[in-house]
């Protein structure tokens, strides 16, 4: 359990209100606050969880809480616009880089522990925002596989930009930041991998549970209106071009929200950890997961920080040499994360969370049982935010 | 102005290829309205034959033939195997369903192979000729030259005179009137997939040895540069993948001459943005706009 479940548990009857609204016209929402009590709940949750981990699985939570952040707005950019990012490692390196460079001026300034840990976010926020706005008012002008293709780009540039402005980037090594230990007051309680890992639900939980009250908003629906029939929205009155920046705009700032944790957990941010592969992965959690669905976001980041772990235990365990045992753990996550990829869009395409039972509906009495949107027909892979 | 020329002539010998990489995506663009963004994996898989086949038999020919091959092997198991469950009405499930097949490809490449790059051997001298003093082509260069323009003169006339040509065509712009005039439609398709990677895996199969070696990420780049290349001539455009790839292959070929090889990464990020921006048909599409 984590702070990540908190959204879809909102979900159900939610996306039932907004469409009794649609129909009945008078739009009943679920008050903001509920959304609230859910996402402390789940915090609270989350951080009880890490004082049963040992300190290895508490770093592997803060490295899930951290990708949770970015296949958060991954999949709600995804479920709810239509627009495939392939690039969202991008993102992430520009939130890392924003973090760790505001953080290294604020140390030089003199100003450490909590007040630079807030404005360096700030700063990470700062620079995956702009990038996402300059992509998303070309994003908004593209469709299908376009967008795909500048943002496959992008990341495959990243490492040439490191270079080119190596001055500031400091090229293929990264940038390193100052080690941020335990406050003094949890000192005596806590190891410095679970001070982490709170930090990385807590950050998790700020911006997920925005990106729900996003998506759960007037602002989302506008998103589904326009990926459903672009046409129709605009005779609406929704800007669909506007609908459109803001939600690469919002997925980006998750991206670099969850890029800034990384560099917060590991020290330094290297255009080496946001290769193609990992964009690619990024895509692969929130496929399995389930396309527009946070808990499926949530689950699919599980998924992609666990399996090489257990596949690189399991090859350790085996008799190999070292040659053939380097080949596996590297190349075998990827061919199974590509043959899942494959089976849950052609075959399955609700992913792990259109196959977890649907939760029974909450004060139900305006939400009669669902019944599949001429969208949904006409829009087969988005749909499951719906659910 | 030594400089120049040569780099001029490199461009044009690369650009060749990309185009011919380029014209690959166009046709399954025309046949399937996919971009097949696992066109370079699978063209990498079609050179691991011809490197394999070129090592037992010692002919870079029966290589080369072999690569043709397996690249339209590839592409029929590729659309019968997987890209047939992608389904039509959004054009999100052709990509992902893509991105898997490169991850398969690429990692089984990986685990089969390693990570090493593998030299391959050009069957013409890489050192460029000189003409009046200056260093203008290499032997093998002036070869890619010719094989891709010949190869785009073959498939001009395979799609203007031949019927199969004139199906493929038909069943591209009207699949349905296609059917009723009884031209086997999903066949074409398959026929369009088939072509497009023996095509893909040639221009691979001619750009590896100019490049540092073989290896499972080898057609990465060629991807990227021969995406940015069919949408600068517009997806639909044959001729457009060919001035689009010559054009692109000047450019990076004078940024990397100029400024470096790690510049031309972004060179081709600012070009594809700034087409897409400006005329987002591409600059020889023939429709307005485009709506997939």
């Amino acid at each position: 359990m984590s702070a990540g479940t908190q959204a879809p548990l909102s979900a159900g009857p939610l996306t039932t209100s907004i469409r009794a609204g649609e129909r009945g016209g008078a739009r009943s929402r679920r008050p903001t606050p509920r959304l609230l009590v859910t996402a402390l709940v789940l915090t609270v949750v989350a951080i009880g969880a890490t004082f049963l981990l040992d300190p290895y699985r508490n770093y592997q939570f803060a490295l899930i809480a951290a990708t949770f952040c970015a296949t958060a707005g991954l999949t709600l950019l995804i479920g709810l616009t239509g627009q495939l990012s392939l690039g969202h490692a991008a993102l992430m390196a520009a939130g890392g880089y924003g973090y760790a460079l505001t953080a290294n001026a604020l140390t030089e300034a003199g100003i450490d522990g909590v007040p630079r840990f807030v404005l360096s976010l700030a700063g990470a926020v700062a620079a995956s925002g702009l990038l996402g706005l300059l992509l998303g008012l070309a994003a908004a002008r593209l469709k299908g596989p376009y967008l795909s293709g500048v943002t496959l780009v992008l990341v495959i540039a990243l490492p040439a930009f490191t270079a080119v402005f190596s001055g500031v980037l400091r090229g293929d090594q990264g940038v390193q930041i100052a080690y941020d230990g335990v406050p003094e007051l949890l000192r005596t309680i806590i190891a410095v991998e679970q001070w982490q890992a709170w930090v990385a639900i807590l950050v998790a939980a700020v911006f997920v549970t925005w990106l729900a009250a996003l998506r759960n908003g007037s602002a989302g629906l506008r998103m589904r209106a326009v990926r459903d029939d672009e046409t129709a929205a605009r005779l609406q009155g929704v800007r669909a071009g506007r609908v459109k920046v803001l939600a690469f705009t919002a997925s980006s700032i998750t991206a670099g929200a969850g890029g800034a944790v990384l560099c917060f957990v590991t020290q330094s941010v290297s255009p080496g950890a946001y290769t193609l592969a990992f964009s690619l992965l990024l895509v692969v959690a929130v496929v399995i997961g389930g396309l527009g669905s946070l808990l499926g976001a949530f689950l699919g980041s599980i998924v992609i920080v666990m399996l090489p772990w257990l596949i690189q235990t399991a090859t350790g365990a085996l008799d190999l040499s070292a040659d053939a045992a380097q080949r596996l753990t590297g190349n075998l996550p990827v061919l199974v994360f590509g043959v899942l990829l494959i089976v849950v869009t052609a075959a399955w395409p609700g992913g792990i969370r259109g196959a977890l039972p649907k939760r029974p509906r909450r004060g139900a009495t305006s939400a009669p049982t669902e019944e599949p949107s001429t969208t949904s027909a006409a829009a087969p892979i988005p749909t499951t935010t719906e659910r | 102005m030594d400089r120049l020329l040569f780099l001029l002539a490199t461009g044009l010998a690369r650009g060749a290829i990309f185009a011919l990489f380029a014209l690959a995506l166009v046709l399954i663009w025309r046949a399937a309205r996919v971009v097949n963004f696992a066109q370079g994996a699978m063209a990498v898989v079609a050179t691991y034959v011809a490197f394999a086949v070129t090592g037992l038999t010692g002919s870079y020919w029966i290589g080369l033939a072999s690569a043709l091959v397996a690249g339209g092997l590839m592409g029929l198991v590729v659309e019968r195997g997987v890209m047939r469950f992608a389904t039509h009405a959004s054009p999100l499930s052709g990509v992902i369903i893509a991105i898997g097949v490169v991850m398969v490809l690429q990692s089984a490449l990986g685990i089969a192979f390693g990570p090493n790059a593998r030299p391959m051997e050009a069957p013409f001298p890489e050192t460029p000729i000189l003409l009046g003093g200056v260093p203008v082509l290499s032997p093998y260069d002036l070869f890619v030259l010719v094989v891709a323009v010949g190869l785009m003169g073959l498939l001009a006339l395979l799609f203007t005179r031949t019927s199969l040509g004139l199906q493929l065509r038909a069943s591209a712009f009207a699949p349905e009137v296609s059917r009723l005039l009884g031209v086997r439609v999903a066949r074409m398709v398959t026929a369009g997939w088939v072509l497009a990677s023996a095509v893909g895996a040639l221009a691979a199969l001619l750009l590896v040895p100019t490049e540092l070696g073989l290896n499972p990420h080898s057609a990465d780049m060629l991807f990227v540069s021969a995406f940015t290349v069919a949408v600068v001539g517009g997806l639909d455009s044959p001729p457009g993948a060919l001035i689009g790839g010559l054009g692109v292959g000047v450019l990076i070929s004078l940024v990397t001459g100029y400024l470096g090889a790690t510049v031309a990464p972004i060179a081709v990020l600012v070009l594809l943005v700034a087409v897409l921006l400006v005329r987002p048909g591409g600059l020889f599409a023939a429709t307005e706009a485009r709506t997939a």
